[in-house]
């Protein structure tokens, strides 16, 4: 067991910085940040020295040493645009993000569980067909352009949610700012986050559904429903029980890319939260933001990854047999 | 009992919809705006707060609404008294400002000539970008706390007329947080100081976070008359065109700049917001690379074509500049035609456009020795100015019907500069810019656009093709020092004239400025596209 965990880290190790490595050759084609940084009076030779200041004239190789050595110390250099530390910046970025990304994942268990059990019991009633369409808009439509709609339907029409933004947010010690505790912050919380769970409603709806219909054809539900038991019980009790395990996997896997795909949501809501960060840094070649970035979300990843390997290893020991003696 | 179950989930399902509607209707009910903020959205971002960091007109009209500088300008961009209140040139090479007696900056130190020497030693030191707005050789002279002498190497008749954004800082507020120094682009720790400011404007800062939100409060130590009536002023960068005119339609927000030509008809007819429209100074125009003895991206070998004046008025001709203006600006465009604003020039009007004639364009090329056109490279930007990218491709097929084949290299600013100010050689044959002269004054542009520059690029920093005339060049160095104002105008008539002829550059058009307000806010809109709180209401 600890032989394979070891294993696995080296790996994991490797991936991220081969993340870094790719990441960090592609900067060199979002554009010169210099020109970003000076106003257009900026005279060509205070514009080069600046550039050398920066350290952008070192070959790559060591401008990416240099990165690696000083990330592995958790220092991610200096925003340019911002003038302020990247690591303290992301680390006030990151509740929105979390938040958002916790609340969208709730709503999809929430909304998407409920719709799949309906779904997988009462196939053919009209309602079970709507939500199976409503389903298919879910997967089809572009995250950028149901939060457009939304914004156009909700906010601008119906005059009920705020368009963008994040409300009024309370500061708790200075570490943490949430907006979970507010009028405002609960209110421009209803459409980013509908907006990036749709996607993963859709998927556990279609999960539950399914095996909800795979549960039900079993055996022991035909026991169970020739032992008299309700019929509740039967559904709640056995079937739904029994379908909710791989919901569970798959939940837990999403929330890594809620937080990564939570760019587009973050921009079409002009939500404050590590996504927007990023992509205002590509907008500006804020090339220490955007490496910071990239490094955080390969390191979610790979450690998601991580622990659910040990965990298919703890539940199944054929793996770690296979594991070791390959 | 699938009918039980079905009802139980049916019914469970509508009370959750009628509970969020129920929620949403509460919670709208509640939201009321407060009477007197003004809520503003731009597309970019304010970053460090120091008035010497960044030489942008964004930046740099945030920060008027809490710094002043010791000149104004006036709605219609006229130079007026700002802290000095009044000057005068003692001898060409002596300039005094009296400056205004009684001003506190916001924290309530007085401001004093101390304030205004430290604030020129400031923006001539290492790291500031702003150092263009004072001759680095001046000497600054206190003759008592109200009065400063500046002393010339050489006669300057537009010393101040970018003083209005040269704003004047505190000396012993600076020394006290630290910030005795510019805060440059390369600093890599600038303390909390980036993020304070403390002028002598009609606003303070009260909270910044760069990138999500700041507020300005009124200063109660201001020593003008408000003309606002503002309580607060809330500014958010909104990135997304979309959720930005959502924003104003949805009345979360009061202003919003800018909003996308083809999103004005929607804000005209929401009954609550209309669009704000006028003439931006800034002139888009096309450039020639005229330095390099092969285009590498023309099938014309072992020479330029574009060194041939005939082949550049050639592609002028071919330019329909009132189908880019009705189709592609919707009518918000105003040809010009020289590189500088109408406005900006007082004799503009004598000057015209080559006209509109594809014949002739013809016929110019093949007196050149190109009948059958030629293929060249064409750098455009595709997120910098309005409809960048479109002006260009409309460019291609007007060139196309003259034989001329274009192949348009569209990208985003931040590659596009990259490309076309690569340092040591400019690497574009055939280019679209917009320049504005930040000093509103026509010097900037022979210096900065036609000035001649050499392989490395030392000459006209933004003369991306490398036109090069010593006669503008020695007009330009007339200019700079002539004070006579009627010579000084002749003489820039004079270099005109000569780029005009030769088909310098192809000047197209002003875009305008295109800002989005609720019905009930008034402000002032200046073609600089400065946003300035000071003169808004909000009824």
């Amino acid at each position: 067991m600890i032989a394979f965990a070891i294993k696995r880290l080296v790996q994991a190790l490797g991936v991220i910085l081969v993340v870094a490595l790719i990441s960090f050759v592609m900067f060199r084609f979002v554009g010169d940040p210099v020109n970003q940084l000076v106003g257009v009076d900026t005279s060509p030779e205070e514009r080069a020295a600046l550039r050398e200041a920066l350290g952008l004239n070192d070959p790559v190789l060591l401008q990416f040493g240099r990165f690696v050595l000083k990330a592995a110390q958790f220092d991610f250099g200096i925003s340019y645009q911002f003038k302020q530390p990247v690591a303290s910046l992301i680390a006030s970025r990151l509740p929105a993000t979390l938040e958002l990304s916790l609340v969208s994942a709730l709503f999809a268990l929430a909304v998407g569980v409920p719709m799949g059990v309906y779904t997988g019991l009462y196939r053919n009633t009209w309602l079970a067909r709507g939500f199976l369409a409503v389903s298919l808009i879910g997967v089809s439509l572009p995250t950028f352009l149901i939060g457009i709609l939304l914004i156009f339907v909700v906010s601008v029409n119906l005059g009920w949610l705020p368009s963008f933004g994040r409300g009024q947010t309370v500061d708790l010690g200075g570490v943490w700012t949430t907006g979970l505790l507010t009028k405002s912050g609960l209110q421009s919380l209803i459409l980013p986050s509908i907006t990036l769970g749709l996607f993963q409603m859709t998927l556990i709806m279609r999960l539950v559904r399914g095996e909800m219909l795979e549960v039900l054809r079993t055996d022991y539900i035909k026991f169970a429903r020739a032992r008299g038991l309700s019929r509740r019980a039967i559904n709640f009790g056995h079937a739904l029980k029994n379908t909710l395990v791989p919901v569970i996997t798959i939940t837990g896997l999403q929330v890594g890319s809620i937080i990564a795909f939570a760019i587009i949501t973050e921009t079409v809501f002009q939500w404050p939260g590590m996504g927007l960060l990023f992509l205002q840094a590509v907008q500006n070649v804020d090339i220490p933001i955007m490496a910071a970035y990239l490094l955080l979300i390969a390191f979610l990843f790979v450690l998601i990854n991580f622990i659910v390997d040990l965990l298919y290893v703890a539940v199944d020991p054929r793996i770690r047999l296979g594991g070791t003696a390959g | 009992m699938p009918q039980t179950l079905s009802r139980y989930f049916a019914t469970s399902l509508r009370w959750a919809g009628l509970a969020f509607v129920a929620a949403c209707l509460s919670l709208a009910a509640a939201q009321q705006a407060s009477a007197k903020t003004l809520r503003y959205a731009f597309q970019g971002t304010l970053n460090a707060l120091d008035p010497y960091s960044l030489n942008e007109t964004f930046t740099l009209g945030m920060l008027g609404n809490v710094f002043e500088g010791l000149t104004k300008r006036d709605k219609d961009l006229t130079i007026i008294p700002g802290l000095a209140e009044s000057w005068e040139t003692v001898d060409p090479l002596t300039w005094r400002f009296h400056l205004r007696q009684g001003v506190k900056f916001a924290n309530g130190n007085d401001f004093t000539a101390d304030d205004v020497i430290f604030s020129a030693e400031r923006v001539l030191a290492e790291g500031s970008d702003l150092k263009t707005r004072i001759p680095a050789d001046s000497e600054w002279v206190k003759i008592d706390d109200h009065t400063v002498e500046v002393k010339l190497k050489t006669p300057n008749p537009i010393l101040h007329y970018e003083w209005d954004t040269w704003y004047i800082m505190d000396k012993e507020w600076a020394e006290a947080e630290g910030a005795v120094g510019p805060i440059s682009a390369r600093d890599t720790n600038p303390g909390p100081a980036a993020f304070k400011a403390n002028g002598t404007g009609p606003f303070v800062i009260e909270s910044h976070e760069p990138g999500i939100k700041t507020v300005f409060k009124p200063n109660s130590n201001w020593w003008g008359a408000p003309e606002h009536n503002l309580t607060e002023v809330v500014f958010t960068p909104i990135a997304a065109d979309g959720t930005r005119v959502a924003a104003l339609l949805a009345g979360d927000v009061d202003l919003i700049d800018p909003v996308p030509v083809q999103d004005i008809p929607r804000v005209n007819d929401n009954a609550d917001t209309e669009a704000l429209v006028g003439p931006e100074l800034r002139v888009i125009h096309l450039g020639f690379n005229q330095i390099r003895d092969e285009l590498p991206t023309s099938n014309v070998k072992g020479k330029n074509p574009f060194r041939d004046p005939n082949v550049r008025k050639a592609v002028y001709q071919a330019i329909d500049i009132e189908a880019i203006k009705d189709r592609i600006m919707r009518g918000l465009a105003t040809p010009v035609p020289l590189l500088i604003a109408n406005d900006l020039y007082a004799n503009a009007d004598e000057f015209e456009r080559w006209p509109y004639d594809p014949d002739a364009a013809k016929a110019l090329l093949a007196e050149a020795g190109y009948p059958d056109g030629f293929t060249v490279g064409m750098d455009c930007p595709n997120d910098r100015y309005v409809n960048d990218e479109a002006i260009c491709q409309a460019v291609v097929s007007m060139l196309a019907r003259i034989g001329v084949t274009v192949n348009l290299n569209a990208q985003p600013k931040a590659q596009y500069f990259a490309k076309v100010l690569a340092p040591g050689g400019y690497d574009t044959d055939f280019y679209l810019l917009g320049w504005t002269p930040s000093s509103f004054d026509s010097w900037n542009i022979l210096t900065n656009l036609a000035g001649c520059r050499d392989e490395t690029g030392a000459g006209g920093p933004f003369n991306l093709g490398g036109y090069c005339n010593e006669k503008v060049d020695a007009l330009a160095e007339q200019i700079v020092v002539e004070i006579d104002e009627a010579k000084r105008d002749a003489l820039i008539k004079e270099a005109y004239t000569i780029m005009t002829g030769e088909t310098s550059h192809i000047p197209l058009h002003q875009q305008s400025l295109v800002w989005g307000k609720r019905k009930n806010v008034d402000i002032v809109q200046r073609p600089d596209n400065q946003v300035l709180f000071y003169w808004a209401t909000v009824n």
